[in-house]
């Protein structure tokens, strides 16, 4: 990784210490920077309040002009987070071709945020949760809640 | 007495062209003598027709032909747009080269051709340069200074010349993009044009971007296509349509020497239309390893048709589909076979006899299926053994040149042999996979008959590769002959299945929907739609 990316990730860090999103905190290891670890409260007004869900935050070596990776550590049921053991997203800002170099890794938490309370059924990586939110949402309450006591306490 | 020195002086410069251009075939000015010859001599004998039946007209670019017709056609546009040339390749590209539309359409809404193509929104009417700013700061590497080169494109997103070299980098080598790269500011639409491009990147990148854009290019050209063979730079240009397909077979040969079908880029499949191949290899893949053990091992369920490999000793059968119970041996229901006995003798039961002739009806097909693809793999098989043969040849015939002080010129004719039976045998192939899905009706036996003539003449020729080297030499003359009749067969093939092909539209179009339901192409019908 060049010089210029490990400055701007140091940088980014900085304004995320400045100003973290609430409900969120990010362990930064300045020994192996290209990896965040964050821990995020599910939103009070979400179906997962009450939950604390681990993240991994991976930064590719060519950063800032590839999107980071985002994978979720703990499990959660949602139809923009892959329902296996890498627990991935890919939509909005963390495509390649919507990622552009000035966005910053605040934005992509921001998002993730946004999507727990409001999931983005259009643009779901799991098809079938998507579809029980959006035609049986007691259903989708029942189990996202669930997972939430099983794994995310 | 004129055309005589013509005809005479052409014919010394065909001799001299043929002897000394052993070494270097592609240049350009000795196959433009070639077809200049060609040209003259049918003028000369006025028997040849130009064109026959199963050929298709087309042209082969080289990459700076390809190059130039982009250029003229934007410089083109450009002028009756009024738009700078780089602009104008965007918006080309953006409506895929479809110049009529883009005119229409930009005559009519001009702001809103030029936003969706990502040219919308300039608010500096200069050409772009790389500038310093006074309290810059690059928003993609946080660098400051007032010494940093900087660079905006009209949209005014400014960042230091290397992010902004880095952003196009990453776009061109690793996404392979190059037609739709968008400025690199938050959310903006930009489309980078050359201009920008050609201001900040080395030569190395320039080519690269210059290439995929050739590339989208001839994929956004209905009418352009790249030559599938592998490293060819070439591409084809023919005005077969996609619907044109079921009615014509467009091979096309390029520059590089590859015959292949200019609708599905496949291998020269010719008398089989596109249609017909595609499904025939689905077929294949699904039917041909398997094919001959299901035939040896298995049978079908007489109730569901599943197909039922015997794997015990037991002949009181249960399908694991419908659970139905038979006799293996006369797959009739086992409760008629009684409980008290157990090895089957009972030939005479009905449902067991309706059951093997629904057997019998669906082997049948299976063989019928097998007949037309051994036949097809046969020379598939053959045309590689054949060209083995020949590759060995071409060594001995290297010995027979130095052993017999015989010219390369003389010894040309295995080559040509070569050629022939190595096409030959890819139209014959064809023909078994045209001929599976024929329906028979007055034509299949010409048809046939055809195949049969051309099956012969190439078998006979292929015999003959065989022999051993020293003989080879004393069957030039048969040799030549039964290469030209291999190659006549193949033409007569060809024009009879292309000629049939087309004569389709001639149907009146109250025979229309006869047509389509029988899947009627043409004068063939087949036993599939071709669509």
């Amino acid at each position: 990784m060049s010089a210029g990316a490990k400055k701007r990730i140091m940088r980014e860090y900085g304004e995320c210490l400045a100003d973290t999103p609430p409900g969120m905190k990010i362990n930064f290891d300045e020994q192996n920077m290209t990896k965040w670890e964050v821990l995020l409260d599910g939103p009070d007004q979400s179906y997962y309040a009450g939950g604390h869900f681990k993240l991994e935050i991976n930064f590719p070596n060519e950063y800032p002009f590839k999107p980071p990776v985002v994978a979720f550590k703990t499990k959660i049921y949602h139809p923009n987070v892959s329902n296996d053991d890498k627990g991935s997203m890919c939509l909005g800002l963390l495509r390649p071709d919507e990622w552009k170099p000035p966005n910053k890794v605040v934005a992509v938490l921001r998002l993730i945020q946004t999507l727990l309370i409001e999931p983005n059924i259009d643009d779901a990586i799991e098809p079938s949760i998507a579809n029980e939110y959006k035609e049986n949402r007691k259903e989708f309450e029942k189990s996202a809640k669930d997972w939430v006591k099983r794994y995310a306490k | 007495m004129d055309s005589d020195d013509d005809f005479n002086s052409s014919q010394a410069s065909q001799d001299e062209f043929m002897e000394d251009s052993g070494a270097d075939f592609d240049d350009d000015s000795d196959l433009d003598m070639d077809d200049q010859d060609v040209g003259f001599e049918s003028q000369d004998k006025d028997i040849k027709p130009t064109k026959q039946a199963y050929e298709t007209e087309f042209k082969v670019f080289d990459p700076p032909q390809i190059q130039d017709s982009q250029d003229k056609q934007i410089a083109e546009v450009s002028n009756i747009l009024v738009q700078p040339p780089e602009a104008t390749a965007i918006l080309l590209r953006h409506l895929r080269w479809n110049k009529e539309r883009l005119i229409d359409q930009y005559m009519e809404k001009p702001e809103e051709v030029l936003e969706n193509a990502g040219l919308g929104e300039s608010s500096e009417a200069n050409p772009p340069k790389i500038t310093k700013v006074k309290g810059f700061m690059c928003d993609i590497c946080c660098e400051d200074g007032s010494d940093l080169d900087t660079f905006a494109m009209k949209c005014n997103h400014r960042f230091c010349v290397d992010c902004y070299r880095q952003y196009l980098y990453t776009k061109i080598k690793d996404e392979g993009e190059a037609a739709r790269i968008r400025c690199p500011g938050d959310k903006c639409n930009r489309v980078v044009d050359s201009k920008s491009l050609d201001l900040l990147v080395g030569d190395d990148l320039r080519d690269r971007y210059h290439e995929l854009l050739t590339r989208t290019y001839v994929d956004d050209k209905e009418n352009l296509r790249w030559c599938p063979a592998p490293n060819c730079v070439y591409a084809v240009e023919c005005s077969v349509k996609d619907r044109e397909l079921p009615r014509v077979v467009p091979t096309v040969h390029c520059d590089c020497g590859h015959y292949f079908c200019f609708g599905c880029s496949l291998n020269d499949h010719q008398p089989a239309p596109c249609g017909l191949v595609k499904k025939w290899l689905k077929k294949c893949e699904d039917d041909s390893e398997t094919a001959n053990w299901i035939s040896a091992n298995t049978k079908e369920c007489p109730k569901c048709q599943s197909t039922i490999e015997k794997n015990g000793g037991c002949n009181h059968m249960t399908c694991r589909k419908c659970r139905n119970e038979f006799c293996w041996m006369c797959m009739g229901v086992w409760s008629e076979h009684g409980t008290s006995w157990y090895n089957c003798n009972r030939f005479e039961e009905k449902s067991g006899s309706e059951a093997r002739d629904a057997q019998a009806k669906s082997r049948q097909s299976l063989e019928r299926y097998l007949h037309y693809y051994n036949r097809y793999a046969n020379h598939e098989q053959s045309a590689k053994l054949d060209k083995d043969i020949y590759l060995k040849t071409e060594k001995k015939m290297q010995q027979l040149q130095n052993s017999t002080g015989m010219s390369w010129i003389e010894v040309q004719y295995l080559d040509t042999a070569s050629q022939a039976l190595q096409q030959c045998r890819q139209t014959l192939k064809w023909t078994y996979a045209f001929a599976y899905y024929l329906a028979r009706n007055n034509l299949t036996e010409i048809f046939e008959d055809n195949q049969k003539d051309l099956e012969m003449a190439v078998e006979n020729l292929s015999e003959m590769f065989e022999k051993p080297i020293d003989q080879l030499q004393g069957l030039k003359v048969d040799m030549m002959d039964k290469t030209a009749y291999c190659n006549k067969r193949r033409i007569i093939l060809l024009n009879d299945t292309a000629e049939n092909l087309k004569q389709g539209n001639i149907f009146p179009s109250s025979l229309l929907f006869y047509w389509i339901i029988n899947n009627a192409t043409g004068n063939w019908e087949f036993i599939v739609s071709l669509t």
